[in-house]
C-alpha cells in the first residue's frame, strides 16, 4: 500500500482512529489518564450481545438472521427494528460505515447490496438476508487499496473524513454504473452523498482519476 | 421506532390476508422506515412484499407498457424501451431522490410516498393528515413548499412524487389487488384531494396492494419530457414541475399531454390547458395563454404566492423546449 508521507504518522503510532476515540471517551468520562485506557472505556464485547438479553417473557419478535458481509457469513439475533447500519456498527463492529442523519438524507451509511449502492440506515437488517453486503472494510484486497480509495487519498477527496466511506462506496457504484462521462454527470449521480466540509471538487477529481484507472483494468 | 412484528410472504393472498388494522406493507422501505423512526407511522406489523410473485417486470405490450410494482426506480429509469417510448417517465425518475434511494425504492412505494410537509413529519405539531381533527399548522405557518391547487381548510400539503406527475399526464392506471379480486384504476382517480379527510390520500383499501402500473400505448409520447424546478439542482423535491408530451404536425399541435407537480395536493392534470393547445400552432403566445389556465382557481398562501407565476413559466418552458422553440 502506497500512502503519501503525510498519511503515515497515525499508522506508525500503531493506533487506529477508533482507539483514539476510545481514549478520548475515556478522558471525557472523567477517568484519569493513568486509568487503563482503550479497553477501559471501550465498547466491550459484553455490551454488544450477539443474542437478545434474557427476559422473563423473552424478547418480542427477535429473529435469527444470517448476513453475508464482505464474504463472511454472520449469524445474529436481532429485534426487527435493527437497521443494517446498526447491525454492522454495533453488532459486527464494522464501524467504517458511518451514521450521519439516520434518515436517508446524507449518504454516509452507503453500502452495496449485491453490488448496488443503498442506504443502510433505511434498510432493515432482517431484509438484507440473502444478499451480498459490501462495506468499506470489504473494498481493499488485502493491503491493496481499491482504486477509488487510492484516488481519494491522491486527490485529497476529504477533510474531516466522516462522509468518506459513504462517498467511496457511492463512487465505486457510480463508476461501475457508467455515470462518469462528465463532471456534471458525476455531480448528479453523487448528489446523495453530502460533505459538510465541501470537499466536492476533490471528490469529483478522485472519481475521474479512479474511473480512468478502473477502465484501464487496474481493478 | 416502536416495536413491530416482521413478516414476509411469497403468496399475495397470504400477504393480504395477514394484513389488517395496524399493519403495513414494506417494499423498499425508504418512506416507511423514515416515518417510523419519526414515529409518524407506527405499524405494529410489517409485511415484507419483496418475495411476492407477478409484481416484477417491465414489458412493452400491444396496449402499452406494464411495470411491476416491485421494480426499482433505477431499473425503470434505465429500461431501454421505456427510455425510447416514454422519456418523460425516465426523466421524472432520474430527477427524483438520489442514486441510492432509486436503487431501493419500488415503483408502487413511490406512488404511495407521503407528503414532505414539515408538520406532517413532526409529531409535536398539529396535522390533520397525521392526526385527523388536530388542525393544519401549515395554513398559518411555513407554507413556502405547499400547494396552491386542490387545497382545503384542512390541508395544503403537496404530493411529492415526480413519477406520479408523469404517469398522470400519460393517463396511466394502477392495478390493485385485494382479498376478493383485482381492479384497474386511472392513477388520476386513484389520488384524492384532501377535502375534510386529508388522512385519506388515495383509494387504496386496507390490505390492498398496488401490483402493477399500466401506461397506455402512445407512440408520440416519444416526444415527451419532465421539467423540474427546485431550490437545489439535484436531490431535492419540486417547487414546480411539468410533465409534457407533444404530438406535432408541422407547427400545429395535434395533441398534448400535460400534468404538473409541486403545486397540487395531488399530481395535477391540466385538461383545460390541453384543450387550449390542441389544434393551435405552437408558438410562444399560444403557450403563454394556455399556461394561464393552469392557475385558474389557484389559492396562494402567504409564502407560496410565487408558485402562481413559477408554474406558468415552468409549463411554458417545458412546452417551448420540447417543441424546439427555444
Amino acid at each position: 500500500m502506497e500512502l503519501p508521507a503525510d498519511c503515515e504518522p497515525d499508522r506508525q503510532e500503531g493506533s487506529s482512529r477508533r482507539e483514539f476515540i476510545r481514549r478520548l471517551a475515556a478522558v471525557s468520562a472523567g477517568l484519569t489518564v493513568a486509568a487503563p485506557l482503550g479497553r477501559g472505556a471501550a465498547v466491550t464485547q459484553e455490551s454488544l450481545p450477539k443474542s437478545p438479553p434474557a427476559t422473563a417473557d423473552g424478547p418480542q419478535g427477535w429473529t435469527e438472521i444470517n448476513l453475508t458481509v464482505n464474504g463472511n457469513s454472520e449469524r445474529l439475533v436481532v429485534d426487527p427494528r435493527v437497521t443494517l447500519l446498526d447491525a454492522l456498527r454495533d453488532r459486527l463492529e464494522l464501524i467504517g460505515t458511518k451514521k450521519g442523519c439516520d434518515r436517508g438524507a446524507c449518504g454516509a451509511c452507503t453500502v452495496h447490496l449485491d453490488g448496488r449502492r443503498v442506504l443502510s440506515c433505511l434498510t432493515l437488517a432482517v431484509m438484507a438476508q440473502g444478499k451480498e453486503i459490501t462495506t468499506i472494510e470489504g473494498l481493499a484486497k488485502a493491503d491493496q487499496l481499491h482504486p477509488v480509495q487510492a484516488a481519494f487519498i491522491e486527490c485529497d477527496g476529504f477533510q474531516c473524513g466522516y462522509c468518506t466511506p459513504g462517498q467511496i462506496m457511492s463512487a465505486v457504484a457510480c463508476i461501475n454504473e457508467g455515470h462518469t462521462s462528465s463532471d456534471l454527470e458525476i455531480r448528479e449521480f453523487m448528489s446523495g452523498n453530502l460533505c459538510r466540509c465541501g470537499a466536492y471538487p476533490n471528490i469529483v477529481d478522485a472519481i475521474k482519476v479512479a474511473a480512468a484507472k478502473m477502465k484501464g483494468g487496474v481493478n | 421506532m416502536r416495536p413491530f412484528l416482521y413478516e414476509s410472504s411469497s403468496s399475495v393472498q397470504e400477504a393480504i390476508a395477514r394484513s389488517g388494522t395496524g399493519s403495513a406493507f414494506i417494499a423498499g422501505g425508504t418512506t416507511i422506515l423514515d416515518l417510523m423512526k419519526l414515529e409518524v407511522m407506527n405499524p405494529s406489523r410489517l409485511m415484507d412484499v419483496n418475495r411476492l410473485p407477478h409484481m416484477r417486470g417491465i414489458e412493452m405490450r400491444e396496449d402499452g407498457l406494464r411495470i411491476g410494482a416491485l421494480e426499482k426506480m433505477s431499473d425503470v429509469a434505465a429500461h431501454p424501451e421505456l427510455v425510447a417510448n416514454y422519456p418523460v417517465i425516465s426523466e421524472a425518475l432520474l430527477k427524483s431522490a438520489s442514486a441510492q434511494i432509486r436503487n431501493m425504492a419500488s415503483i408502487g412505494g413511490n406512488l404511495l410516498q407521503r407528503t414532505r410537509c414539515g408538520y406532517f413529519r413532526d409529531v409535536a405539531t398539529p396535522c390533520n393528515k397525521r392526526e385527523p381533527g388536530s388542525g393544519c399548522s401549515a395554513i398559518d405557518g411555513e407554507n413556502r413548499m405547499h400547494a396552491i391547487l386542490g387545497t382545503s381548510s384542512s390541508c395544503i400539503a403537496t404530493h411529492p412524487s415526480d413519477l406520479a406527475v408523469a404517469l398522470v399526464a400519460l393517463d396511466a392506471s394502477v392495478r390493485l389487488q385485494n382479498e376478493v379480486g383485482e381492479r384497474l384504476m386511472k392513477l388520476d382517480d386513484f389520488y384524492l384531494v384532501p377535502g375534510t379527510t386529508p388522512d385519506r390520500e388515495n383509494q387504496l383499501r386496507p390490505g390492498e396492494l398496488i401490483t402493477e402500473v399500466r401506461i397506455p400505448r402512445l407512440p408520440w409520447a416519444r416526444k415527451s419530457s419532465y421539467l423540474k424546478i427546485r431550490d437545489r439542482e439535484s436531490y431535492e423535491f419540486a417547487l414546480t414541475s411539468a410533465a409534457v408530451a407533444l404530438d406535432l404536425d408541422g407547427d400545429t399541435i395535434r395533441d398534448v399531454r400535460i400534468a404538473v407537480g409541486g403545486v397540487g395536493t395531488k399530481p395535477w392534470k391540466l385538461a383545460t390547458v390541453r384543450e387550449a393547445l390542441v389544434g393551435k400552432s405552437l408558438n410562444h403566445e399560444t403557450v403563454v395563454a394556455a399556461a394561464k389556465l393552469a392557475v385558474d382557481g389557484a389559492t396562494p398562501f402567504p409564502q407560496n404566492g410565487f408558485k402562481v407565476d413559477l408554474i406558468q413559466r415552468t409549463i411554458v418552458r417545458a412546452l417551448v423546449n420540447l417543441g424546439g422553440l427555444a
